[in-house]
């Protein structure tokens, strides 16, 4: 198949908040953090790996929370590489490199979040290459009882919460948290609209312009993000681009160490449209609305909803659900042709998650292709040329019959439990 | 987790000292197969599960058999098998990036659970998921959970980044206990748990971790008695493993700690693959797992030089006794939460260098080795900076090596012998004051 791209003439209506999205979640010298710092005197910014830290407490507490998401295909590897052996993911090395050389100087502090042993054991390394600099390591729970791991969790992130607190940060409040929490839903809600118009017209939303818009909220406030999501969504509706002969895909397997851009574009032009995919899961771990209660404290609900609205991947247990299940469901609900599984080499969730989810598709028939990459990968012939073939692949012979093109609420897309 | 190896004794050309309780582990090792083999017609019911914050005390008080799918593997290493279950795995569409453990398990299930004595393995009545120090534990059991048709456990052990088990960490870990675990295990076992006698199982735990610790130091004598690393992994099998708790695993320890002191006694240095290794010129600590596949070459390389291994994190995985803990029968549940968050890897980075900076100063070392294992990200990721941080703090120089557990694509002997060649080289030329880039 050929190239695959919406082509449209007339001036983009989002070019301009595009560029602005591509500016914040392209810029390793964190420009954006350094501005918010100078505009808000006194206030920390607190980055955070990926996949999934609770951002809105952090907001209650004053900071700017802040996406760390490695160096990407931008920065030159000097001194990260002597620091991991060639075994090891790409995105350590790369954030190591980031720290060193005083791109993430803005930042007060770090969490760590537990996603897999190499970011668990990156946490330490902070530790002791950043003596002077906080760092938190964020133990998110594996069991989801609200009275075992809920109270857990909810300890865990007062701890967090008092050590930011004396570092310099606001007391936890809990009607500030309450403000941060309704932001942070609107921000989900904007998201979940976009994902939405994204799979209803790919052709208008494509993913690479989606990545931008969603990761430009790693350096953003969420009712701030929430705007942008929300501008770039009416704006990318007014164009007028035409649907392709596209397979429609959802991508799984990117939600840590992120793919290069031009892997993402490369993808396009083989003729998929990804309407679905897991790069930047920390921005939709939680699915639907927060609610909260009067009759209820609101870091406890932060805290809840991670048990009970967490969505599946693969660093979080799956108890008693099909495994795959939720991955099948938004194949579904998301009427795509197919998958692509694309792991970061090296990523140990990812590529030991992979053969569960390939034998949940090819039970019940959904066609799929893998590849791995690094998030520094510069050449995407080869895997360009495989995207091509699976997109022909599926439309010459692939069984659609499962795919829909009904729209589901955003909360319907797979939780797990 | 890249752990030990009850039924190392078992299978390999072992140091050729015939000691009682080396005997005696052969025996227990292949009883406890014996068992396993026989488990469904005797009505008994098999637990699966992992080495580190293993809970055999509370598997054998309800009459359970555990069964440590990472012996397996890393016995298949020994035995040779390992290569052909991890291409069989492979095959089925395992990257070649993960954990071999993981791999030479699923290849050996396919391939048809025979264990390593030959004897078939019963399939599980329970996966019991310790997620303790791992992040692959979890993967790994639910990748079990397709091939076995069984319930499972999960124990979600928090990580230690400080160093530090807090009141909220310890609660956790016993809520899931008293509410998830024990129920489900008891669902599976048909009984009740009896504290007492768990009880009674923790205080014979105690016992013999008194006694292994008396051999871990033991190394502080010249000549060390024991290799703390190769011959190590011989001695924490059965602690570590399925016996932990059981009157033969007291009786064990006993008969070791006195054949330790009797060597001490007579200025007798351990047995290794090329012979008894009094003559020693080089006393390391050493962090990482083994190479299973090319073991005995693997130590004769150090042996051949005269290099004894006097501590060894990767003896730690199943518990930091020489810490002070001990299993205690008078809180049975939280005793257990305490050791299964201790375990090495389950330490943050800082604590894993505050320990090996110790041991190298406790043992005097004169420079310690790093096995970095392909498969292995608890382990390794970080060890680069372990290895500055150690050569910084302690003023001893480090070695570096790569291999894998398992895997024999991974274990490049020439190469690793050069290298530890000349790292001992270094070591020497240090010693005699002048100075060999390493
Ligand atoms: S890419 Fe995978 S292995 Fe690497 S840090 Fe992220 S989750 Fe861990
Ligand atoms: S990753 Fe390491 S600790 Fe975990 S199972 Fe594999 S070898 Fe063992």
């Amino acid at each position: 198949m050929g190239e695959a791209m919406a082509v449209d003439t007339k001036p983009d209506p989002a070019a301009e908040v595009l560029e602005r999205a591509r500016t914040l979640a392209l810029d390793l010298n964190l420009t954006e953090v350094k501005r918010w710092k100078a505009e808000n005197p006194g206030c920390l910014a607190i980055g955070h790996m990926p996949i999934y830290s609770p951002r809105p407490l952090l907001e209650a507490l004053g900071c700017l929370p802040v996406g760390v998401f490695g160096g990407g295909d931008e920065i030159d590897i000097i001194r990260g590489d002597s620091y991991f052996q060639s075994y090891i993911c790409h995105i350590p090395r790369s954030t190591v490199e980031l720290g060193i050389a005083g791109h993430l100087d803005c930042l007060d502090g770090m969490v760590f979040p537990s996603i897999c042993d190499v970011i668990r054991n990156l946490g330490g390394m902070w530790k002791l290459l950043f003596p002077d600099r906080y760092s938190a390591y964020l133990d998110l729970p594996q069991n989801f009882d609200r009275d075992i791991g809920g109270r857990f969790y909810a300890h865990e992130l007062r701890r967090i919460a008092s050590e930011i607190t004396a570092l310099g940060g606001l007391a936890l409040d809990p009607e500030r948290l309450r403000v941060a929490i309704e932001d942070d839903n609107r921000r989900r809600r904007a998201i979940a609209q976009l994902d939405a118009a994204r799979f209803a017209t790919p052709w208008l939303y494509p993913a690479s312009e989606a990545y931008l818009v969603v990761r430009a909220g790693s350096v953003l406030m969420a009712a701030e993000h929430a705007d942008l999501v929300d501008s770039y969504v009416a704006l990318a509706g007014q164009r007028s681009n035409r649907p392709l002969d596209n397979v429609r895909v959802v991508l799984v397997g990117a939600f840590c160490e992120q793919p290069p851009m031009g892997l993402i574009i490369s993808l396009e032009r083989a003729g998929c449209d990804i309407v679905a995919d897991d790069f930047q899961h920390g921005a939709r771990t939680i699915v639907g609305d927060v609610v909260l209660h009067d009759d209820e404290d609101p870091l406890d609900t932060l805290a809840f909803c991670f048990l009970d609205q967490g969505i599946a991947t693969a660093s979080r247990y799956i108890a008693d659900d099909e495994k795959g299940g939720a991955l099948i469901a938004q194949v579904r609900e998301t009427g795509a042709d197919g998958v692509i599984f694309a792991a970061a080499s090296f990523c140990d969730p990812a590529l030991l998650d992979q053969p569960m989810l390939e034998a949940a598709c090819a039970a019940v028939g959904i066609p799929f292709t893998a590849f791995k990459y690094s998030e520094n990968t510069g050449q995407f012939q080869v895997i360009r040329e495989q995207a091509g073939a699976f997109s022909d692949s599926v439309k010459l012979w692939g069984d659609t019959s499962h795919a829909s093109l009904t729209q589901p609420s955003p909360t319907e897309q797979g939780v797990a439990r | 987790m890249s752990t030990t190896t009850t039924a190392a004794a078992a299978t390999t050309a072992t140091p050729s000292l015939k000691d009682a309780s080396q005997a005696r582990q052969k025996r227990m090792i292949a009883d406890h197969f014996t068992d396993l083999s026989t488990a469904k017609e005797q009505g008994k019911k098999v637990v699966y599960t992992f080495v580190p914050g293993n809970l055999t005390e509370l598997i054998s008080a309800l009459g359970m058999l555990p069964v440590l799918p990472e012996i397996n593997a890393l016995q298949s290493g020994m035995r040779k098998k390992s290569g052909g279950y991890i291409a069989e795995a492979e095959k089925a569409g395992h990257s070649e990036d993960v954990c071999t453990y993981v791999k030479c398990d699923i290849g050996m299930k396919r391939s048809g659970n025979i264990g390593p004595t030959g004897l078939p393995l019963p399939d599980p009545d329970l996966l019991l998921l310790s997620y303790t120090g791992c992040f692959t534990f979890l993967k790994w059991f639910e990748l079990l959970k397709q091939e076995y048709n069984c319930p499972i456990a999960m124990l979600h052990v928090p990580y230690q980044p400080d160093g530090v088990v807090t009141p909220a960490m310890r609660q956790y870990v016993v809520d899931q206990l008293e509410n998830k675990v024990i129920p489900l295990m008891e669902e599976v076992a048909g009984r009740k748990l009896d504290m007492d006698v768990l009880a009674e199982h923790l205080g014979r735990s105690a016992q013999a971790e008194d006694d292994l610790c008396a051999v871990w130091e033991s190394a502080k004598h010249r000549p060390s008695p024991i290799d703390g690393y190769f011959g190590g992994v011989y001695y924490i099998g059965p602690i570590f493993t399925s016996f932990r708790g059981g009157e033969d695993c007291v009786a064990y320890y006993r008969e070791l700690r006195a054949e330790v002191e009797e060597r001490i006694a007579l200025g007798m240095g351990p047995q290794t693959p090329i012979g008894q290794l009094d003559d020693q010129k080089y006393r390391l600590v050493v962090e990482g797992p083994p190479n299973w596949t090319n073991f005995n070459d693997f130590w004769t390389m150090f042996a051949q030089e005269g290099a004894v291994i006097v501590s060894s994190s990767y003896t730690r995985v199943g518990g930091l006794y020489d810490l002070g803990f001990r299993h205690d029968p008078s809180d049975p549940l939280g005793t257990l939460a305490d050791y299964c968050l201790g375990c090495y890897t389950n330490l943050g980075l800082p604590s894993r260098i505050d320990l090996l900076e110790k041991y190298i100063k406790d043992y005097e070392a004169d420079g310690f080795f790093i096995n970095s294992v392909k498969s292995c990200n608890s382990f390794s990721a970080g060890q680069l900076l372990i290895l500055r941080e150690l050569e910084e703090r302690t003023g001893v120089p480090g070695g570096f090596v790569e291999s894998d557990l398992v895997d024999p694509r991974y274990f490049s002997k020439s190469n690793i012998d050069n290298r530890v060649q000349s790292y001992l080289q270094m070591l020497e030329a240090k010693r005699q004051g002048g100075f060999v880039a390493a």
